[in-house]
């Protein structure tokens, strides 16, 4: 079975019509703040998605509702087919979430073994320190490990129950490169073992790195959904900044750009392909100047895509 | 494809009874080396009521009687109770505030660790520690102020005190969940301390002014004491019932209290 959802773990490859885990026109509200708007989401079994925005978007909302941890205002929050607090549910879903203080006098294997007891078939302690590079902290306090050290641990306590779905709130934020790839590796080998995972990240580099399919979010919506490379294509291209007298609506109209901003006393044009752009701008005024093309990095990418999800929102906030 | 279905065909087996206890005792016990460890939380709850005794009790007053009651005798109940209801404020609020606030009750509700657990645990700890405080009490006691009981009135008196853990645990899970993970241990200080002064647990309730003593008769510790101060033999004039009376409709106030910041902390989550 393992060995089947190995090989279907390819990269873009949809593993099942069926959802693990979704969220169906789900509202999500904080008092008049609302976090989540209309958010349709799947996850699928096999694949790892990555739920990608930047801070206050809404991740770590739908990552909560989903693990049943409270209601949505309206809509219909699905895991395994059922309703997300239900305790059987709960037996197969792991969750690695932020958490600002764990108790720091009791010991990693201590924090391990109670985990491990609530599973009804837990992984052995000796493969979840295995899993998480924990075999040498193991006698440690949780208050004497550092901040890498302690994502692991809570790495730890959400794979000791064995799940096939695994939510990880932002595992990575706040730790440096090394401690960063560390973790990374230790997704990795649990996404060869065939587990469902969700993550959430506002790194573009951590989403591309490690999942099937991006969801992007930005202010409570998804506004992009796809594999890394489609999302990659969708956002990335080119960046043209020239000096022009050609207003901003008839640069619009030339095919291939995506989007025109004004830039002080120059234009900046996203286009897919730069060639086809520069050729027409070329063409239709004579007197352009300060020609440059570069193309989008990954970060500008995904601020371009927060960002025309903003421009387009009649939202003040 | 076939993995699909097995992920979402839907594991109904429930836990079996010995694995239901494993997890209440393996969550108590963890709770317990919790606290033991927290040296802060082991000084202050098992060192003041230590130290008062030995103060009061064994240095200053030893051979003097309250109400003819030797005064080492007499201050076992009085500081057991103010000791009972320390380690069962801080255990539970302080812990439960922390929880809540930072985000470890969140990774502990996503598990499927059953709720009811989480709380026995908490719950059962200040039981423990109630238990030791009232046991050193009388080792002291008896090794250095003479203090003589029957067997059997000894055990009435520590299952009396430590039962009396019960009210001030449920209490504290009302502070815990109203207050933030720092305000917890101040608002408990707020509450405990003019508690046990008003309550005759530092002095003793008929050299209190009058005004003291009638608010006493409305405070849970002024009846716990009472409770304890009867089964050595210097009860007050209100009978046993009126104060365990007062004592379990206290507790379910305080439950009460509790569930309305567990429901108002499900609806309303942040972050």
């Amino acid at each position: 079975m393992i060995a089947a959802i190995e090989q279907g773990r390819t990269r873009g490859i949809v593993h099942s019509d069926r959802a693990v885990a979704s969220l169906e026109g789900v509202n999500k509200n904080y008092g008049t703040v609302r976090a989540l708007r209309g958010v349709n989401f799947q996850v699928h079994a096999g694949e790892v998605v990555a739920l990608l925005g930047p801070n206050g978007a809404g991740k770590t909302t739908a990552v909560k509702l989903l693990l049943g941890l409270m209601p949505p205002n309206a809509g219909r929050v699905r895991v395994f087919g059922g309703d997300p607090t239900n305790p059987a549910n709960r037996m197969r879903t792991g969750a690695m979430l932020q958490v600002g203080r764990v108790p720091e006098t009791l010991r990693v294997r201590e924090h391990i073994d109670l985990f491990s007891t609530y599973y009804q078939e837990p992984m052995p302690a000796e493969q979840i320190l295995a899993t998480a590079g924990l075999e040498k902290l193991r006698d440690r306090k949780f208050g004497e490990l550092s901040g890498g050290q302690r994502q692991r641990v809570l790495f730890a306590l959400a794979i000791c129950g064995d799940p096939d779905l695994l939510f990880l709130d932002e595992p990575t934020v706040g730790l440096d490169v090394e401690a960063r790839r560390l973790l990374w590796d230790e997704i990795r080998q649990l996404v060869s073992r065939g587990k469902t995972v969700l993550l959430t990240t506002h790194y573009l580099q951590e989403a591309d790195a490690l999942a099937d399919r991006i969801a992007v979010i930005n202010q409570g919506e998804i506004i992009a959904e796809g594999t890394p490379a489609e999302i990659k294509a969708q956002t990335s291209g080119k960046r043209i900044r020239c000096i022009t007298r050609l207003g901003l609506d008839r640069l619009r109209q030339i095919a291939g750009v995506t989007e025109v901003r004004e830039d002080r006393e120059a234009v900046e044009i996203h286009a897919s392909e730069a060639e086809p752009v520069v050729r027409e701008l070329l063409v239709c005024d004579a007197a352009l100047s300060s020609l440059e093309v570069t193309s989008a990095g990954l970060e500008d990418a995904f601020l371009a895509l927060t960002r025309e999800s903003l421009s387009n929102g009649d939202r003040p906030n | 494809m076939s993995t699909a279905t097995i992920a979402l065909s839907n594991t109904t087996t429930e836990r079996s009874p010995q694995h239901t206890a494993t997890i209440y005792l393996k969550e108590a016990k963890y709770e317990f080396l919790k606290n033991l460890r927290l040296r802060l939380y082991t000084a202050s709850v098992l060192s003041f009521p230590l130290m008062f005794y030995i103060l009061f009790g064994l240095v200053l007053n030893a051979n003097q009687a309250i109400g003819g009651m030797r005064v080492p005798t007499y201050l076992i109940a009085t500081y057991g109770t103010f000791g009972v209801m320390g380690a069962s404020l801080f255990g539970t609020a302080a812990g439960l505030a922390s929880d809540r606030g930072l985000g470890w009750l969140q990774v502990k509700r996503a598990s499927p660790m059953p709720p009811f657990a989480y709380f026995t645990a908490k719950v059962v700890t200040s039981m423990i520690f109630s238990t030791i405080i009232v046991l050193a009490l009388f080792a002291l006691g008896f090794a250095l102020g003479n203090v003589r009981m029957p067997l059997a009135e000894f055990a009435q008196l520590l299952g009396t005190l430590v039962a009396g853990s019960l009210p001030f645990s449920a209490m504290g899970l009302a502070v815990g969940y109203f207050a933030g993970p720092n305000s917890a241990p101040p608002t408990i200080n707020l509450i405990y301390l003019p508690m046990s002064f008003c309550s005759g647990l530092w002095v003793p309730f008929m050299f209190l002014p009058k005004v003291v003593q009638h608010i006493a008769l409305a405070l849970p510790p002024y009846h716990l004491s009472q409770l304890a101060l009867g089964v050595v033999g210097a009860g007050s004039h209100e009978s046993n019932a009126t104060h365990w009376e007062v004592l379990v409709a206290f507790t379910m106030i305080c439950l009460g209290v509790a569930r309305i910041g567990f429901q108002r902390d499900q609806e309303k989550m942040y972050g």
